[in-house]
């Protein structure tokens, strides 16, 4: 079965003033189908890790391994880790002006694929998934996350993640700022992809909120670059009455 | 992106005239004239030439220019009249005098004309090709003019290949009724120099669509010139470029409002790549006092593909009534960043594709825009090309 394994991963961010440790020895095993919360207050490192397992120029890679069925991910580019099946959901996605939504997905699947999908059944693919996730079928002329509600960018997210069918993806705070019907039907997406394609998921988050629409199998509670706790969903429940001041607080005494 | 609009010289002296005073460095003040002697050799300071590499402009700024290094060929719709003309020829130098000192090197030194003549009332039934070839280095002077007589429509293409050295002017007429597509090519050999002064006039409702889509060359420097005469007219200016290491291609328009009535528009967008590739925009519309229902809007998007290009880009609007229908610019200059390519990238998408997807999406509204297919066809391959080149910019590759 295909696992995306992290082995003590160290991570740095350019700065001004030098590189500057974020994550210190992430370890974690992602399978298949498993879909794996990663909570944590702001500042802990949890996007870093999303960003660094996609690739992102700004963070360097101190030590650790990552691999992707077997194969090192880290010795690849940005575009061949998505190749080899890895999925980045962002948080902030980039607009792309003169480039329309249309042009772009079928030039993503073509390079994902290694080959041009059907015409013939390409563009029903996309208006489906589109409907599914109440986007109305003029999106697809429009530029790339151009003028895009926060709301919008979330949804041409998650449609990528259907359409593209990963191996695994990494959902980098998909709910934030999102409402309940947003929310809603963002994790329908998410629920639907799980359904029909074995995807495995990282699923980064700050609130408890989402995992009322995707049940985790895992949560991980990510503290000061590195995971602090694991448990089953029962921790999520736990992390949404009692909050991170434990693990905040556990920290600051450690390091004062 | 990073958007700057350089507004330091838009001004709308008709909310607080004071009198006939003229803001400083109107283009109402700038002088034209026929005369060699009144418009010398620049030293590069001038307004007009701040820009622009004078050092390598020089041999166009001589007054001896000859006619041999570039050769003319048209090949015309059956509809439109082609003649070869001496330099006393009355119809020549009507549409405005020359108002740098290449444009006036250029008048004065050509010694035969090319006339393209679209008959009143005429419709051409297919694009007329003006070809001029550069064959030598030796500075030259070239003088077109297309007349568009009353109510006639025709597209003419005038296309600027090999390695030449040319002070060229185009003139175009467009009499009443007339509607005309002027496209300038500048798809010149590595080594080429350019100047060129476009003076247009147009009549009353008469329509323009002046193109201009730069390349090749060193360094071309084109300034086009509309200038409305009476009520009704229309010009469309669209401008294509995409400068590589140390080119430079610089455009300066003027928009001379002088009559109301008049509606234009300008769209000039521009890529850059590579070390010491500079591109120049300069939009100067002038509304004059009597030019009410004046509706103008002028657009400069530059986008910086790699280190090392510099794209300046300056609109100047000035206003002398306040009856105007409209009246607006922008201009922006981007960068294609690494967040861009970021997140192309973790789409599966590698490098060089995401570059190409970026320039086309940049050009392609613009592209779609001239109206003539057979020059959208091929700009859309001269794109290509440039994009080959980035490539090689990129993988540190020699070009091909």
């Amino acid at each position: 079965m295909p696992t995306l394994e992290i082995r003590d991963l160290h991570v740095s961010v350019e700065t001004k003033e030098g590189p500057k440790p974020i994550l210190r020895g992430v370890d974690l095993t992602i399978a298949s189908g498993e879909t794996h919360a990663i909570m944590g207050p702001n500042g802990s490192g949890k996007s870093t890790l999303a960003s660094a397992l996609a690739g992102h120029p700004k963070y360097t890679v101190t030590s650790g391994t990552v691999t992707l069925d077997g194969e090192d991910l880290l010795a690849m580019t940005v575009d061949e880790r998505a190749r080899a099946g890895l999925f980045l959901a962002m948080q902030y996605p980039v607009e792309v002006t003169g480039v329309s939504v249309a042009n772009f997905l079928r030039t993503a699947k073509t390079a994902i694929d290694g080959t041009a999908p059907a015409l013939r059944t390409w563009g029903k693919e996309v208006k489906g998934a589109m409907e599914n996730l109440r986007m109305d079928p003029a999106f697809a002329e429009r530029s790339v996350n151009e003028g895009f509600s926060g709301g919008e960018k979330k949804r041409h997210e998650i449609l990528q993640m259907e359409l593209f069918k990963p191996r695994f993806a990494i959902l980098d705070e998909t709910d934030s700022g999102l409402d309940v019907d947003a929310l809603r039907i963002v994790s329908e997406g998410v629920n639907r992809a799980k359904e029909n394609t074995e995807v495995g998921v990282l699923l980064i988050t700050h609130y408890t909120r989402i995992l009322r629409y995707i049940k985790p199998d895992f949560v991980h509670v990510f503290v000061d670059g590195k995971i602090a706790e694991e448990g089953g969903s029962e921790l999520a429940d736990r992390l949404e009455e009692e909050g991170y001041d434990k693990y905040v607080g556990a920290n600051a005494t450690a390091t004062a | 992106m990073t958007l700057t609009t350089d507004h330091s010289r838009a001004v709308a002296d008709g909310a607080h005239s004071h009198g006939a005073v003229k803001p400083q460095g109107s283009r109402a003040e700038r002088l034209t004239s026929f005369s060699l002697e009144d418009i010398p050799v620049p030293n590069g300071r001038e307004e007009e030439w701040r820009f622009s590499p004078a050092d390598r402009l020089q041999p166009l700024f001589q007054s001896d220019l000859g006619s041999s290094g570039v050769t003319v060929e048209v090949t015309a719709a059956p509809e439109v009249k082609v003649e070869t003309v001496a330099r006393d020829d009355a119809r020549l130098g009507t549409a405005g005098k020359p108002g740098d000192r290449t444009a006036v090197t250029a008048w004065n030194a050509f010694e035969q004309a090319t006339v393209v003549t679209v008959p009143a009332e005429a419709v051409a039934s297919d694009v007329t090709s003006v070809r001029l070839t550069g064959v030598s280095a030796d500075a030259t002077a070239a003088h077109v003019l297309v007349r568009a007589e009353r109510h006639s429509e025709a597209v003419v293409v005038i296309d600027h290949n090999g390695v030449g050295s040319l002070s060229e002017t185009v003139e175009i007429v467009v009499e009443d009724g007339a509607h005309l597509t002027v496209v300038s090519v500048q798809d010149w050999a590595e080594g080429a120099v350019h100047a060129s002064s476009h003076r247009a006039r147009l009549g009353r409702d008469a329509k323009l669509k002046h193109v201009v889509v730069t390349f090749g060359g060193d360094v071309v420097r084109i300034t086009p010139d509309a200038e409305f005469t009476a009520e009704g007219g229309d010009v469309e200016m669209v401008g294509l470029y995409f400068a590589d290491t140390d080119q430079h291609q610089e455009h300066r328009l003027f928009v001379d409002h002088a009559v109301p009535e008049c509606k234009s528009r300008v769209t000039y967008k521009g890529a850059l790549q590579g070390s010491g590739a500079h591109t120049v925009w300069v939009g100067d519309v002038l509304i004059r006092a009597n030019a009410e229902n004046t509706d103008t809007y002028e657009l400069n998007r530059n986008l910086v593909l790699t280190d090392g290009a510099r794209a300046d880009s300056v609109p100047n609007l000035e206003i002398e009534t306040g009856e105007i229908a409209g009246a607006g610019h922008a201009s922006a200059t981007g960068r294609f960043d690494d967040e861009q390519l970021f997140y192309l990238q973790a789409r599966g998408i590698p490098e060089i594709e995401a570059r190409r997807l970026v320039v086309r999406g940049f050009f392609a509204e613009l592209i779609h825009e001239i109206g003539v297919p057979s020059v959208e066809e091929r700009l859309l391959a001269s794109i290509e090309a440039e994009l080959e080149k980035s490539m090689s910019v990129i993988t540190g590759a020699p070009t091909a």
